[in-house]
């Protein structure tokens, strides 16, 4: 035993840890192919409502009036003046694309009346119409070549400052967190919206952190350590970093549990992806990353300093 | 050894500190309701505020401060609900060719605002707001620079002498030039190659006559894309500064998708009417007597038929600046300078023209509401654009014009009319909406409440872990948590005018996680350090230095991730990352620097002090040695 405190055998686990993992993305890959993902107003086309009240409207009424008869997702605004109001409700998915137009004005009509009814003012209906998606294939495009591009921008970095083993590991350990995070959206139905995207983004910037603080520790005790074979110095980094894994990821968990209870229901969608992530993200820092590490075989060599080398070479006469 | 930071040192953290906290106090003032009041196309009269203020009384709407410059009126009110009714009561008492605008006014006290210092963009989501994604018609732009060329060689054949059998335009980006044999054809090519560097030139014979291809390579397609936009775009920021609103956000997306989202405005009619109410403007000349019917239309002008020539003798966006001004005989004139290129084109065109009448059209993009009927025999409103051109001088060449010159014989009313709208109409190519929508006021304002609700719990959280867990360490790194903060919003408020949307927030939240982790870093550090018999001293200084790689490749790494998503992404995204990269770089300020400044004060000087940085377990040996004795 080369510490003398108590140590986990991290990487004792770690068949089981990569065969776990693999079954997760499995599944998650799976949900997300037939299940796809719940998006939420923000991706999809919805019914666009514009109502006049011949007296001002408060908003609060009409929502709550949309909740109370099963218009649970609907979004209300004012425009214009305080008399006119706009209600965005998402499309009914199983209306074929050319009856959506159809569709908007039977939905329009039903919506006006039950407002009517709930109501001491005189309601006209101004219009009702189709509206198409806030975000467009565009933003989801240019989001997946930005995902792919800072991918292969941090496969470099690591490449440069590590190895090119380490950055497969940390590429390996980002993937699998944004797949399984994606793959619990799709499972339990969970809305994805620009708040959870966002989330999404914030995950990778916390699992590489995590990653690359364990890897800065692998090669530390590489350079360091003469002696131990690969999965001694994984364990030994790991149980160093432990304590300091765990600590970030709880204040990190602070964080998001004091946003998803009291942040409002805009940010409860962002709370709860990015504690799925970092929970997943803190497993995979561990699991993941240094297991993709061992499983390409790191060795000592791997993380000489080339300056040593260089410094070698020119003492031979 | 002793842990001291230089005088130095301590008092550029000491500087930055109080900076930071100059810089975010703007953020403590919040907003006034407003109204801001301006004309369609002239400026304000006298008698507008006192219209304005007797409007208010009537509605019996209270009213403070307001504020009068020769562009607008802002009139400052007391609450948000009296924002709506105001508006009504100010547009009944001075009607339609007025622009009533909501809006907020800063309350920043006049020596912040003297030091540079000014509130932070809250996003539509935050604040409420419009928000257009217009789309600008590529094709007409490039339709309209093939038209420029085609009369610019009809000008140039015609000043060489060189007869043609007729100018053709093929396509969008392809024109055609036919001559009887080829030595016209040659004389002509060698002519024109250098006065069109864009075009690509290529001869060819059909049918016994001697064609000269001129087309528009992609590379020159594309970059009148790029200028067309940028130009739009331009002119899309001018005409949202006469309305008023206090941060619009002007962006270009894509190739030719423009956004505009204008927080605090909830009037999208309005918005719309100003946006699309845009001109151009185009100098012809008039169709000779006797010219084929099909190479012109005809226009009213005072009553008058006028035939104009369908040949572009100059594009608006060529048109650098419009002034209103009264001429040496005291009349009333518009005073117009072009562009370098614009008055060697006019210059051209009028030296041979001289008594013959140069015509301008005014084409206006307007919107109008339709009712149609659908399937099931209702009616429906919609909006629809189309142009509105107009005929709007009709005057005769006395010389040959160049860069500078007026436009006279105008009405006092029509002169100044329509220079401000030459000034701000200059678009270079026709656009549409192609989606809005409008967040109210009440959705920001409860997003941003919560969302900072959320940010001071956490923050509150963290801090009682981080003493409790830390003790003297978790001090200080406490004070470097809020200082972050305090420096991330003093950065977003004054140095990069970055807009705080609910991503952002969200940004600002997962750095106040990070910056504890490199807090969480050192102290692990020295915590090991000290079990492994380091003295305190030591172990301050090499949990510093040995965690600050880590810092740094950790924080690196996120940074660049942050800046890709920054340059490729849109709207949300961006926003999340920059405050991500901001927050990045003040962390590791306050984390690193910060921290060790304040844990010199309270150790540095004192060599044998025990550290107070919570339980950490005393080993008997140091690492080395165990490494030894190990296999």
């Amino acid at each position: 035993m080369l510490i003398p405190e108590k140590q986990i055998d991290f990487m004792g686990v770690r068949k089981i840890a990569g065969i776990g993992s693999i079954v997760l993305i499995i599944v998650s890959i799976v949900s997300l192919a037939f299940n796809s993902l719940e998006f939420g107003l923000d991706f999809t086309s919805g019914t666009s409502v514009r109502l006049s009240y011949s007296e001002a409207v408060i908003v609060q009424d009409v929502n709550q009036a949309l909740r109370d008869n099963g218009y649970e997702d609907a979004v209300v605004v004012t425009f214009g003046s305080d008399r006119d109001i706009r209600v965005l409700l998402p499309v009914d998915e199983s209306v074929a694309i050319g009856d959506q137009a159809a569709q908007a004005v039977i939905v329009g009509e039903s919506i006006a009346e039950l407002l009517q009814s709930s109501s001491g003012s005189e309601i006209t209906l101004l219009g009702s119409d189709y509206v198409s998606a806030k975000v467009g294939g565009e933003l989801v495009e240019s989001g997946g070549i930005g995902m792919l591009v800072a991918l292969a921008i941090i496969m470099v970095y690591i490449a440069m400052r590590f190895q090119f083993k380490f950055s497969v590991g940390a590429v390996v350990a980002l993937a699998h967190d944004l797949i399984i995070t994606l793959g619990i959206f799709s499972l339990f139905r969970i809305e994805f919206n620009l708040n959870t995207l966002a989330a999404l983004l914030a995950i990778i910037g916390y699992s590489l952190n995590d990653t690359i603080v364990v890897s800065d520790r692998i090669r530390e005790n590489f350079r360091r350590l003469r002696t131990g074979t690969p999965i001694e110095m994984v364990n030994i980094s790991l149980n160093q970093t432990l304590s300091r894994t765990l600590i970030t990821s709880l204040t990190t968990l602070l964080v998001l549990f004091s946003i998803l209870f009291i942040g409002g229901e805009s940010t409860q969608g962002f709370a709860v992806a990015l504690i799925i992530g970092v929970v997943i993200g803190t497993y995979s820092s561990i699991y993941i990353a240094s297991n993709v590490i061992l499983y390409m075989n790191v060795t000592r060599e791997d993380l000489m300093l080339p300056v040593k080398e260089g410094a070698e070479l020119d003492d031979i006469p | 050894m002793l842990n001291k930071y230089p005088a130095w040192k301590n008092i550029l953290i000491l500087l930055v500190v109080i900076l930071g906290f100059l810089y975010s106090l703007p953020n403590l003032y919040p907003d006034d309701p407003a109204l801001q009041v301006s004309h369609e196309l002239t400026e304000l009269s006298e008698g507008d505020l006192p219209t304005i203020m007797s409007a208010l009384e009537a509605a019996e709407v209270n009213f403070f401060g307001e504020e009068v410059d020769s562009e607008s009126i802002l009139v400052r009110l007391n609450n948000l609900d009296d924002q709506l009714r105001a508006k009504t009561a100010i547009e009944e008492a001075l009607g339609d060719s007025y622009i009533v605008a909501l809006n907020l006014a800063p309350t920043t006290p006049s020596w912040l605002q003297a030091i540079g210092a000014g509130k932070m963009n809250l996003g539509l989501d935050l604040q409420g707001g419009v928000h257009f994604l217009m789309e600008v018609d590529m094709e007409a732009a490039l339709t309209r620079r093939m038209e420029d060329n085609l009369s610019n060689v009809r000008t140039i054949l015609r000043e060489q002498r060189i007869r043609s059998r007729g100018l053709n335009l093929i396509s969008i980006s392809h024109l055609e030039v036919r001559f009887a044999n080829d030595e016209d054809r040659s004389q002509a090519r060698s002519e024109l190659v250098e006065g069109f560097p864009d075009l690509q030139f290529q001869s060819r014979e059909a049918e016994g006559v001697f064609i000269l291809d001129m087309r528009m390579a992609p590379a020159t397609a594309l970059q009148i894309q790029t200028d067309t936009l940028q130009a739009n775009r331009t002119t899309l920021l001018n005409r949202v500064d006469t309305l008023g609103v206090s941060e619009p956000t002007v962006q270009q997306q894509g190739s030719d998708r423009i956004v505009v989202e204008l927080p605090g405005m909830q009037d999208p009619a309005q918005a719309i009417r100003i946006l699309q109410r845009i001109a151009t403007l185009e100098f012809h000349l008039e169709a000779e007597i006797g010219a084929p019917s099909l190479s012109y239309e005809t226009y009213e002008y005072e009553g008058v038929s006028v035939n104009v020539d369908n040949d572009v003798v100059l594009q608006g966006d060529r048109i650098s600046n419009a002034v209103y001004q009264l001429d040496q005989n005291s009349q009333p004139s518009v005073n117009l300078s072009l562009d370098a290129q614009g008055g060697n084109q006019m210059n051209r065109a009028t030296r041979d023209n001289v008594n013959r009448r140069l015509d301008i059209l005014l084409i206006e993009t307007k919107s109008r509401t339709i009712t149609t009927v659908n399937e099931e025999g209702e009616e429906v409103e919609d909006i629809e654009f189309y142009e509105d051109k107009k005929l709007i001088m009709h005057a005769t060449i006395i010389q040959a014009l160049g860069r500078q010159f007026s436009i006279t014989g105008l009405t006092a009313r029509e002169a100044s009319d329509l220079a401000p709208l030459i000034r701000s109409g200059s678009l270079a190519a026709p656009m549409t909406i192609v989606e809005q929508s409008v967040i109210g006021p009440s959705m920001g304002q409860e997003n941003l409440d919560q969302g900072l609700l959320g940010v001071q719990v956490a923050a509150g959280l963290v801090i009682i872990f981080m003493l409790f867990y830390y003790r003297t360490f978790g001090l200080a790194a406490n004070a470097a948590l809020i200082m972050n903060i305090l420096l991330i919003v003093a950065v977003m408020s004054s140095i990069i005018p970055a807009t705080l949307t609910l991503p952002g927030i969200v940004g600002i939240v997962l750095t106040v996680g990070m910056a504890v982790d490199a807090n969480v870093l050192i102290f692990t550090r020295i915590r090991e350090e000290l079990s492994s018999g380091s003295p305190p001293q030591q172990a301050i200084d090499a949990g510093y230095n040995r965690a600050f790689t880590t810092i740094i490749d950790a924080n690196l790494t996120t940074f660049l991730v942050a800046a890709v998503l920054y340059t490729i992404g849109t709207g949300p995204v961006r926003g999340f990352a920059i405050t991500l990269m901001i927050g990045i770089i003040t962390s590791m300020f306050t984390a690193i620097i910060g921290t060790r400044a304040i844990v010199n004060l309270i150790y540095g000087g004192k060599s044998g002090k025990k550290l107070s940085i919570g339980s950490y377990r005393k080993k008997a040996k140091p690492d080395e040695l165990n490494l030894a004795a190990g296999k």
